[in-house]
């Protein structure tokens, strides 16, 4: 591992979350750039494999207009949706890599 | 090579956007010819089906490629480490229950070294909103119809990783050299929008 990326992983936050743990998406709407799409806020989806640590690409896209935010390091999840949940309808499934910050857990009532 | 891509009405925008860049000091032209080489030097289709052929011939490439794809490329002399960062790569492999198809929502973020620059319709917004929403009415506009019992899985790419759909042999190939195989595999099938 080279040394920033070391450093990186020492500063990042611990994983939340396992693979098969269900979770749900935060539903903000900010004001700035965000890479949790619109289409996949408020819903609930199945964590199938955390891939790593990532600065937070929402705070990376701020450090010209904020040089002191420092971006966040977090876990980065691919995270499967049923378009069912997402659209009402349709039988296929869609998976997003989302940062930690973007998820909170979902309980067992999930479907 | 940054001053040419002036042909569509993206290019002009990003031309333009270069040179308000450039006027400002922050780049040059050769500087930016340098990452544009540096990313699209090498970078072709042929290198996925490369990646493809050897995964049908060799069992134990292929549980390698589908567990950590950055660590299997070198074992061909391929790597995602051309751009400014290297890239994370998964590959998802077609199976008779599930097709994959990929798409970048948010912009067009794509596998460049092993697929080349990516085509136009990847990149359009009729293809990135709807493949999301009704992939089989999406597929079958391509000319691919999934059968009703295989399910599909629609990646959504960002720009930290990058996927390459690693598509089912055809029947009938058992004869076929390695070499041979990798003539079969396209770009579309790479993306999951065709069958190979």
């Amino acid at each position: 591992m080279t040394e920033p990326a070391a450093e990186a992983a020492a500063q990042a936050a611990a994983a939340r979350f396992a693979p098969g743990d269900r979770v749900r998406t935060r539903a903000l709407d900010p004001d700035r750039h965000t890479r949790l799409p619109r289409y996949a806020r408020g819903c609930t989806g199945r964590i199938v494999a955390v891939t790593g640590t990532w600065p937070l690409a929402d705070d990376v896209a701020r450090r010209r207009a904020e040089p002191d935010v420092e971006p966040r390091v977090e876990p980065v999840y691919t995270v499967a949706f049923a378009a069912r949940e997402l659209w009402g309808e349709g039988d296929h499934e869609v998976t997003l890599d989302l940062w930690q910050s973007y998820l909170e857990p979902h309980g067992k009532a999930a479907s | 090579m940054s001053g040419t891509h002036t042909g569509n009405p993206v290019a002009a925008r990003v031309r333009r956007l270069e040179e308000r860049l450039i006027e400002q000091g922050l780049v040059t032209d050769d500087e930016l010819d340098a990452v544009l080489s540096a990313v699209l030097d090498g970078a072709s289709p042929l290198n996925g089906a490369r990646v493809v052929a050897h995964a049908w011939c060799d069992a134990g490439f292929r549980e390698r490629l589908l567990a950590d794809a950055n660590a299997a490329l070198p074992e061909l002399g391929l790597s995602m480490a051309g751009g400014l960062q290297e890239q994370r790569l998964k590959v998802v492999a077609n199976t008779p229950e599930r097709h994959n198809v990929l798409v970048c929502t948010l912009c067009s973020c794509y596998p460049v070294a092993l697929l080349g620059p990516s085509p136009s319709w990847y990149k359009s917004e009729a293809y990135r909103s709807r493949v999301v929403r009704e992939p089989r009415a999406v597929l079958t506009e391509f000319g691919l119809d999934v059968p009703g019992g295989q399910e599909i899985t629609v990646w959504d790419s960002s720009a930290e990783s990058r996927y390459m759909v690693l598509p089912q042999r055809p029947d009938g190939t058992g004869e076929l050299s390695e070499d041979e195989l990798a003539q079969l595999v396209t770009r579309e099938g790479l993306i999951g929008t065709a069958a190979v």
